[in-house]
């Protein structure tokens, strides 16, 4: 097996007793990167410092003083903030920003010794399902090109699944990390609102955002979930719980626990495909001693406009600051401030951007503010109770992750409705905050993965890791 | 027709926190530009706030002292509006839900009755950077940032329309800046703009019920300013009215170089800030026992000083009055008249001498070189008769240019009293042999030389001589000659 195709997981072995090197892992990864170029996948790629890093992680190893996660190749998705690197968002008007700070999950990973290869494309702002809207271009789904790789965490996705790194972070606002895990094959996990600080993640909707591994193994996932996680004195919505060990649910069995499937993620817009692949995850499940039972989520007709409404509103005010003011792009010849800001901000954002800050303008604006918004927030508690009266029945939820596998990159482009609908089975999640994980579980005939998403309680990632790690030991034989 | 005008305003006070609302960065004011920031108040992309608690302790501060009440849960929302000195594009403040509401504030205009003016809301919010145009660094077609001033904490305290004279709002001002000063949250220097305020003005015929049409002032960087300001207004408004016209809902600018307010440019402000619950920022909760903790530490307002004055030390009302009006100065009277035991000595001393030497070197109490208790020093030695009240003058002078104590300053120009008799009985002889017609004419019956004998006395002292044991000596020694 190709040194590339390991997770971390498996490789730290290898590395631990020094059989392989950082060294010789990240000039893997380089030449991959090289190979893989045509994917569009990373927007800036680290050589140097990655060199750097690798000499003096590899002397750490040797002298066994390394970090956790000592030698694991990582992307990040550019919207976190990296010091004295591009933080882009995938935007023109960001395409020269270079920031100052580190977030503070580059913070914890690096001291837990992990070696940062470079930046990933993505959905400018996060606000995409395809990674179609990109200043940077489009990213292509390793498994046929000619496909999108699901967005917006698409760059993060495509890296991880073509092995052009290790893992990646990217985050999740209304399904941006599990929908492409899920187009690419790989493993994405959304945790629940406030479990990693969104100190240095650039926002698109605050209320929903949150930073996630994406990952080739379960067991990457829950190692890279034990780093991130906890409470930070930087961001007041990150929550001080306590972390449990989350490789502990791994290998276990899933004899007793009580799974529910909302029968409202099975109606109309589902691929009969996917829907077979849900079905199949449930009767193996069943047979391995869980108990499948029925539940309804009742609201869940209204998630998407509830979530376009909250997040665009949020998005308005967030991406206000990107006014040519003070950095980023500005156009030349100003006439006046007026000129500046329309100009700055009608050139240096996407199409879809500024139909989201346009949308939640408008749902912010005076004599609206009632319709729109505060009926969104009521909405949203609604949502939030359709699932705490599901988990006082059962330990967690399976439903499919998206309604389809990969599209064909510009099948959905122009119609943004149908685009919004790829998240139909995301957003609630997020509106509820609490954690989603997508594991790559069949093939549909044309040979695309199809992953399930199970749903957690809020800070039980601990079941759905659990539960995901059974079913990806599980998944080997459906096609 | 008569036109009764109708006032509402909106401070805003810098709070003298050390660092800003939502950062670390220091607020020092008069720091070089761009100094005094960090990516947070720049704000960069990825950052978050998070909340100084001392801006909360200070804001029940005044809360407590204008009887509001807090509210066990506020939250933040943002004011979103494009301006250069605004980094992230938005302000935070709050909106629905405010820190504290229903206060009150009673004001007092010179001749006529106190007056309670009720407080819509009290809330918490950040202060935006500044536009720099004047300065000679720039040239003429462009405008640069300073961000320092952005993300300083400030309360904003909006009034009911309850005034109904420019001269209520004046008296609401200064009474609030008493305040704030008294609590040491803010330090009301409208020059400087750590205080500001806007006014909300509208004029309806006498009797009527229904507001006029109302203008929003602005840019006015003292109280007189606000009071002129507002006369202009009320007298424009009325113009505008009696002669047929209707006032336009507006921004005004007070130029006091001018005495006119003027409309702002439109493009200057806008309409609709689309408010909404600040995401980044959970809700604040205050707790009684929060509260409590605060209420303890809390300093003691000027009402309650000014009558405790009167009752404890018996000051007359207009003493205590003075005296009471800044904090620092009650501090300093209380302290000097700790150990003396005519306050009213005491007090005669800081509103007469005190004061003056503030005003003449322009100093703050804390920098006076007369401490509080070189001033009870000087005045136990007129008690004790150590010295007179004439040299006591001279001493105070000496000690508030040098600093040196007043016992040294005694000792080292030898201005002791003599009260000692048998000091004195030589110099007493001399005067009487000097003065044989005077002698002469007390020995008559002419009882006035007894002043001019004494005077001589006090002349050859230097002003030393205890003028009471020279008296008594004096007339000893006179009606020794009678018999």
């Amino acid at each position: 097996m190709d040194l590339v195709e390991l997770d971390f997981f498996t490789t730290r072995e290898k590395l631990a007793t020094r059989e392989i090197s950082c060294k010789e892992l990240f000039e893997t990864y380089l030449q991959r990167i090289d190979k893989g170029a045509h994917l569009n996948a990373f927007i800036s790629v680290f050589p140097e410092n990655g060199r750097k890093r690798a000499d003096e992680i590899d002397r750490k190893l040797a002298s066994g003083k390394a970090g956790k996660l000592a030698g694991m190749i990582l992307g990040v998705k550019d919207l976190i903030s990296v010091r004295d690197e591009l933080t882009t968002c995938g935007s023109k008007i960001l395409s020269n920003f270079v920031s100052p700070y580190d977030a503070t999950v580059i913070r914890k990973l690096n001291a837990e010794d992990v070696i940062i290869i470079g930046k990933m494309n993505m959905d400018e702002f996060a606000m995409g399902s395809s990674n179609e809207n990109s200043f940077f271009g489009a990213v292509k789904n390793p498994l046929d090109v000619d496909r999108v790789p699901g967005g917006s965490s698409g760059g993060s996705a495509a890296a991880v699944a073509g092995n052009l790194c290790m893992a990646a972070l990217g985050s999740d606002t209304g399904g941006s990390i599990r929908q492409p895990a899920s187009f690419c094959g790989v493993v994405g996990l959304k945790p629940t609102y406030g479990r990693i600080s969104r100190f240095g993640l650039v926002a698109y909707a605050s209320s929903l955002d949150q930073i996630g591994p994406v990952t080739k193994s379960v067991a990457d996932t829950a190692l890279l979930l034990e780093v991130m996680s906890g409470g930070d004195k930087l961001d007041s919505t990150s929550a001080h719980v306590a972390v449990q060990k989350f490789t502990a649910a791994l290998g276990q069995d899933v004899k007793g626990l009580k799974i529910g499937l909302p029968k409202e993620y099975f109606s109309e817009g589902l691929d009969k495909q996917v829907a077979d692949a849900v079905s199949l995850s449930a009767d193996i499940l069943k047979s391995a001693g869980a108990e499948i039972i029925e539940v309804s989520l009742p609201h869940t007709e209204y998630a998407i406009a509830t979530y376009y409404i909250l997040a665009t509103a949020e998005a308005s005010s967030n991406l206000a600051r990107y006014d040519g003011a003070r950095y980023g792009y500005r156009v030349p010849d100003v006439v006046d401030l007026e000129d500046m800001y329309v100009r700055s901000r009608t050139e240096g954002f996407g199409a879809e951007v500024q139909r989201r800050i346009m949308l939640g303008t408008y749902v912010l604006s005076a004599g609206y503010y009632e319709a729109y918004y505060r009926k969104a927030q009521k909405v949203r508690t609604l949502i939030k109770h359709d699932f705490e009266r599901a988990f006082q029945t059962v330990d967690c939820l399976l439903t499919p992750t998206a309604p389809t596998t990969a599209f064909k990159i510009g099948e959905k482009v122009d119609d943004p409705l149908t685009m919004y609908l790829s998240d139909v089975y995301t957003v609630s999640v997020n509106l509820a905050g609490l954690p989603g994980i997508s594991v790559p579980f069949a093939q549909d005939r044309a040979g695309l993965p199809i992953g399930v998403q199970l749903i957690g309680k809020a800070f039980d990632e601990e079941t759905i890791i659990r539960v995901a790690d059974f079913l990806e030991r599980n998944a080997d034989s459906n096609s | 027709m008569k036109y009764e005008p109708v006032i509402g305003l909106e401070v805003h006070i810098q709070l003298l926190t050390e660092s800003k609302i939502f950062c670390s960065c220091s607020t020092k004011f008069g720091a070089e530009q761009n100094t005094h920031v960090c990516p947070i108040c720049l704000g960069l992309p990825g950052v978050l706030p998070v909340l100084n608690e001392k801006v909360i302790e200070y804001a029940i501060k005044l809360a407590l002292a204008t009887n509001s009440r807090i509210n066990k849960r506020s939250i933040f929302a943002r004011k979103n509006y494009f301006y250069p000195d605004l980094p992230k594009g938005y302000q935070i403040s709050q909106f629905e839900e405010p820190f504290c509401e229903f206060g009150r504030i009673l004001i007092k205009v010179d001749g006529e009755k106190s007056r309670e003016i009720s407080l819509t809301r009290i809330h918490l919010e950040e202060d935006a950077g500044k536009s720099v145009h004047a300065e000679s660094f720039v040239s003429k077609d462009e405008t640069l940032v300073d961000v320092n001033r952005c993300g300083t904490p400030l309360l904003e305290i909006v009034s009911e329309p309850d005034f109904r004279t420019p001269k209520e709002a004046a008296a609401y001002l200064t009474r609030l800046r008493q305040i704030v000063r008294y609590l040491g949250v803010c330090d009301g220097n409208m020059e400087e703009g750590s205080m500001r305020c806007d006014a909300n003005i509208s004029v309806r015929p006498q009797g009527q019920e229904k507001l006029g049409v109302k203008t929003e002032l602005k840019n006015m960087n003292s109280i007189s300013s606000v009071e002129k300001a507002l006369d202009f207004e009320i007298d424009r408004q009325i113009s505008v009215l009696s002669e047929g016209g209707s006032i336009s809902q507006e921004t005004l600018l007070w130029d006091a170089n001018r005495n006119v307010a003027e409309p702002m440019r439109s493009k200057e402000y806008s309409d609709d800030y689309r408010y909404f619950p600040e995401p980044d920022l959970v809700p604040v909760e205050v707790d009684e026992e929060w509260v409590d903790r605060v209420s303890q530490s809390m300093p003691e307002l000027p009402l309650a000083k000014k009558q405790r004055f009167v009752q404890e030390f018996a000051l007359p009302e207009y003493d205590a009055q003075v005296l009471s009006e800044d904090r620092a100065i009650a501090d300093y009277f209380e302290t000097a008249a700790q150990k003396v035991a005519d306050k009213k000595a005491v007090s005669n001393m800081v509103m007469g001498e005190v004061l003056r030497v503030i005003k003449e070197q322009q100093i703050r109490v804390e920098d006076l070189k007369i401490t509080p208790e070189y001033l009870s020093e000087i005045i136990n030695m007129i008690d004790e008769g150590a010295i007179s009240r004439n040299i006591a003058k001279k001493v105070f002078n000496r000690v508030a240019e040098t600093g040196t104590a007043p016992r040294v300053v005694v000792e080292q120009e030898g201005l002791l009293q003599i009260s000692d008799t048998s000091a004195l009985e030589a110099t007493l002889d001399q005067v009487l042999q000097e003065n044989p017609n005077e002698v002469q004419a007390f020995l008559n019956g002419k009882e006035k030389v007894v002043g001019f004998l004494m005077g001589q006395v006090m002349r050859a002292t230097s002003g030393k001589a205890n003028p009471k044991s020279v008296n008594a000596l004096l007339r000893k020694k006179l009606s020794d000659l009678k018999s």
